[in-house]
């Protein structure tokens, strides 16, 4: 399991890697959904180089495809970049909740050591 | 590469966080992410010494994590590596601790990096750094409803 979940953030950080699939998916996450041309529009590379940006994203399981006659229409699975910036919140949760304690610890212990003092 | 940093401010002067953070009886008090116990904690506070910390977190799950001091600078600065002892995140980070003497006391900043790092030596594509960064960023601005939807 956790090899698998190893692999799955692997998979997803290299696709993030490139700043054209980030851009589709900010795209997708704005408008929800859009047709494999409407994504190609802005940019300056050919349809064929955006058909393969869409595959390393849909290996990585960030975007899903679903053809309804001619038009393919393309949408966001927000379930690996969940899981992605969940790991990331998991040392986020780790260090704020440590650092609470030991604010209030070293708080005790100046008190503690004044008193001595007086 | 992947990073994290917390600003703190505590009423308690440098030396005394310091020592919070260092010694075995102040670790005991306050590592881990939630109110579970620490069941282990070993310092050998020096460049080059050692330390190990177990915890147990409330669901009942024990973890541990340990690494070498690379820096002591008594009561200003200490870095550290960073190691999960049962391989939960593969590979070393860094991790580091800043005080600063304020009026009120000492304002800590803790930073852990190099995250994710066995990842970026896997990955051989270039632009790999700051990925992560991006997608933190990018990732904030998303209406909450597509960030904690579960796949369709």
């Amino acid at each position: 399991m956790v090899k698998y979940q190893e692999e799955r953030l692997n998979r997803t950080f290299a696709a993030l890697v490139d700043p054209t699939r980030r851009s589709i998916l900010a795209r997708l996450e704005r408008d929800g959904e859009a047709s494999v041309s409407e994504l190609a529009r802005p940019f300056a590379i050919k349809l064929p180089a955006v058909m393969k940006h869409l595959d390393v994203l849909d290996d990585a399981e960030l975007i899903t495809r679903s053809k309804m006659g001619r038009t393919v229409t393309v949408r966001l699975n927000p379930g690996p970049m969940k899981a992605a910036m969940d790991w990331l919140r998991r040392y986020e949760r780790f260090w704020s909740k440590s650092l609470d304690r030991l604010a209030a610890y070293a708080e005790h212990k100046e008190v503690e050591s004044r008193r001595r003092d007086r | 590469m992947t990073s994290l940093t917390l600003v703190r401010r505590i009423k308690a002067r440098p030396s005394i966080v310091f020592d919070a953070l260092t010694t075995p009886e102040g670790i005991a008090c306050w590592w881990g992410p939630d109110d579970g116990p620490v069941l282990l904690a070993e310092t050998d506070v020096r460049a080059g010494g050692r330390f190990k910390v177990r915890f147990r977190m409330l669901d009942g799950s024990e973890h541990e994590s340990g690494g070498e001091y690379l820096e002591v600078v008594k009561p200003r600065r200490l870095a550290m590596s960073w190691r999960w002892a049962d391989g939960e995140d593969p590979g070393e980070s860094l991790l580091e601790f800043d005080l600063r003497a304020i009026p009120e006391g000492t304002e800590l900043t803790l930073t852990h990096s190099r995250l994710h790092s066995e990842e970026t030596r896997r990955s051989h594509e270039e632009g790999w750094n700051g990925a992560l960064d991006k997608l933190e960023r990018h990732f904030l601005t998303v209406p909450a409803e597509i960030r904690d939807s579960e796949a369709p």
